[in-house]
């Protein structure tokens, strides 16, 4: 029995073999040390923009209409620099912690991968994503409107351990967290927050971060302003005050209609948007079956419903939510869709599993004006036109 | 007798203490002189603020050879190019916000910190402590918040109050209520 199992099983791998014998004779490519994406696929890219006369100061953005699920390949992950991106010896790279702890301690990477890791899938969002859409400039993709936008999968220690072996004293409320790029980035975090779920992070999507993602070392903060999760972490201060550094005073800071701005709005809101069919891309073939899919993500936990409208928001229907549904992370949604092959108002809204609904930029607008460049989160609408080409509204 | 046995009792904690954490043995102490030179956190009550000083003339030309090239003679900033460092007062409340260190910056210590850390840019940490008082001294008197007279110490710097010190309030989460 065995035997003859294994004779049927030798057969098919040698007719296997003849057969692919005959498969095209030009070898395309070899086993390679580092894969490479299909040829067809490298036109799938980032765009990246500088913002002022000196190199360094600006973005680029994930093409998130072009991505399937909800992890975003290390290479597409979006950006943002205020002074570009340092190059570090890892060997030499080490974080100290220190202020309001019992011992100074200092943790080289070594030290830090022997502790207890865990590995999360988190995304992280700009404060500043979805600008253009409130100022009324709506972005013509996903990437434009969306594209300040990522998730991956990251390998880290929690940062409470390292608090917790330097020994926090009890007067402690906020950890300034420093990197070591040209302009030593420095953001104050809530101690709550740090002790909560805060990651100090040196593996992205199974391998180590990339450059422009902080390596060798960067600051976690799920569902935080992106801005806070601090990249080329080399210094966390313990301290009874925040540090009222640059960042957290004249940026990342929301202008409200009467002159008052909101200080640490660290969270980001609860937000989706349909990323196929979405602007830019066009339903080939005409009338018939078109399955609308998306993302949506929530600072404040788990997405709990995804609705999903066709007629510009008169109905809605519940999309499917793609397991596992996880905090703090990408949720991908589904929802059927059997297109009459005429002009279409298509759009999405997530409730997260506080109950806190996705407002559209109208409500947004009521509640803060114009001037609040930061935590957009609006509901995004997509015009299907009758030749199947998609736009913005 | 019994004294130096206590001594080399307290000793041995005191030794001990860090082989009791949870995960002994992970990382080292971090000695006085180590975390003195790293610590450049400079708080907005002046605590982390180096000893040293400089005026507004002494700044005005320390801007001139380190900053005008890409802010501007009178830090009116370069059109899309380099931020405006002056301008904006009175604008918060208007669709026409401009936000400068003159109209919006909480914190004159973060002008401090901000120059002290990372500019110029293509040369940042590199100007001494008194450079940067002159310099923020300068910048300051570009928007009219102390007098060309004003020379500023680490003991002067916290004391000048910016014109919107009072313009940031906590913020309430969440703030926008959507209807269904
Ligand atoms: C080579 C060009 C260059 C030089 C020289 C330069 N800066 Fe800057 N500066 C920049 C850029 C670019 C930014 C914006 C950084 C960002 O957006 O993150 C900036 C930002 C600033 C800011 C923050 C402005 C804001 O509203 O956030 C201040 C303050 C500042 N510079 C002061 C100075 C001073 C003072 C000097 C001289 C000591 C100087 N800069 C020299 C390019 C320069």
């Amino acid at each position: 029995m065995a035997d003859r199992r294994s004779f049927l099983g030798l057969a098919a791998v040698l007719t296997a073999c003849t057969k692919s014998s005959k498969a095209p004779s030009v070898v395309e490519q070899s086993m390679a040390p580092y894969g490479e994406r299909a040829a067809a696929e490298t036109n799938i890219l980032r765009t990246a923009t500088e913002r002022t006369g000196s190199i360094g100061v600006g973005s680029s953005t994930t093409p998130l209409q072009e991505l399937h699920g909800v992890i975003t390949p290390s290479a597409l992950h979006f950006e943002r620099h205020h002074a570009g991106i340092p190059k570090i010896d890892p060997a030499k790279h080490t974080l100290l912690v220190h202020g309001l702890v019992a011992q100074p301690m200092e943790f080289t990477l070594d030290d830090l991968k022997r502790l207890p890791a865990v590995t999360r899938t988190h995304f992280i969002e700009c404060s500043g994503n979805g600008g253009g859409e409130l100022r009324g400039v709506a972005g013509a993709t996903v990437e434009k409107s969306h594209g300040l936008l990522s998730c991956s999968e990251w390998t880290g220690v929690p940062l409470k351990f390292l608090l917790e072996q330097a020994g926090v004293k009890p007067e402690a409320k906020w950890v300034i967290a420093e990197g070591a790029d040209a302009c030593r980035m420095a953001r104050s975090i809530p101690m709550a927050k740090c002790m909560e779920d805060a990651l100090v992070v040196y593996g992205q999507n199974g391998e180590a971060l990339r450059p422009g993602q902080g390596y060798p070392l960067r600051l976690l903060l799920p569902g935080f302003e992106g801005n806070s999760s601090v990249k080329w972490l080399d210094r966390l201060h313990v301290t009874e005050e925040p540090a009222q550094s640059n960042q957290e005073t004249a940026h990342y800071t929301d202008l409200l209609p009467n002159g008052k701005a909101r200080q640490f709005s660290f969270v980001m809101d609860t937000n989706s948007v349909i990323t196929r069919p979405s602007g830019g891309q066009k339903i080939a073939g005409g009338a018939g079956f078109v399955e609308i899919s998306g993302i949506a993500w929530t600072g404040n936990g788990k997405i709990k419903r995804v609705e999903v409208s066709t007629d510009g928001g008169k109905t809605w229907i519940d999309a499917a939510l793609e397991e596992p549904v996880l905090s703090r992370s990408l949720v991908r949604f589904r929802a059927p869709w059997v297109w009459d092959g005429k002009d279409a108002v298509i759009q999405s809204r997530a409730t997260d599993e506080t109950g806190y609904l996705q407002p559209t930029r109208d409500e947004i607008v009521e509640a803060r004006g114009m001037n609040s460049q930061y935590h957009y989160h609006g509901v995004k609408p997509w015009v299907v036109k009758a030749d199947g080409s998609v736009t913005n509204v | 007798m019994f004294r130096p046995v206590l001594k080399i009792a307290l000793l041995l904690c005191a030794a001990t203490a860090f082989a009791q954490t949870k995960y002994p043995g992970v990382g080292k102490p971090a000695a006085a002189d180590r975390v003195k030179a790293a610590d450049k956190t400079v708080m907005a009550d002046g605590r982390g603020l180096p000893a040293g000083k400089g005026n507004v003339e002494t700044g005005r030309g320390l801007y001139k050879t380190h900053c005008a090239e890409c802010h501007n003679e009178a830090g009116e900033g370069r059109d899309k190019q380099w931020p405006a460092l002056v301008g904006g007062t009175g604008t918060l409340a208007t669709k026409a916000a401009k936000k400068t260190v003159g109209s919006y910056w909480p914190y004159a210590t973060t002008v401090w910190d901000t120059i002290s850390r990372s500019m110029p840019y293509n040369n940042p940490g590199t100007l001494k402590p008194d450079e940067v008082y002159a310099i923020t001294a300068f910048v300051l008197h570009l928007n009219n918040i102390v007098p060309a007279s004003q020379e500023l110490d680490e003991k002067s710097l916290p004391q000048v109050k910016m014109p919107n010190r009072d313009g940031f309030i906590p913020t309430v989460h969440p703030d926008v209520k959507a209807k269904r």
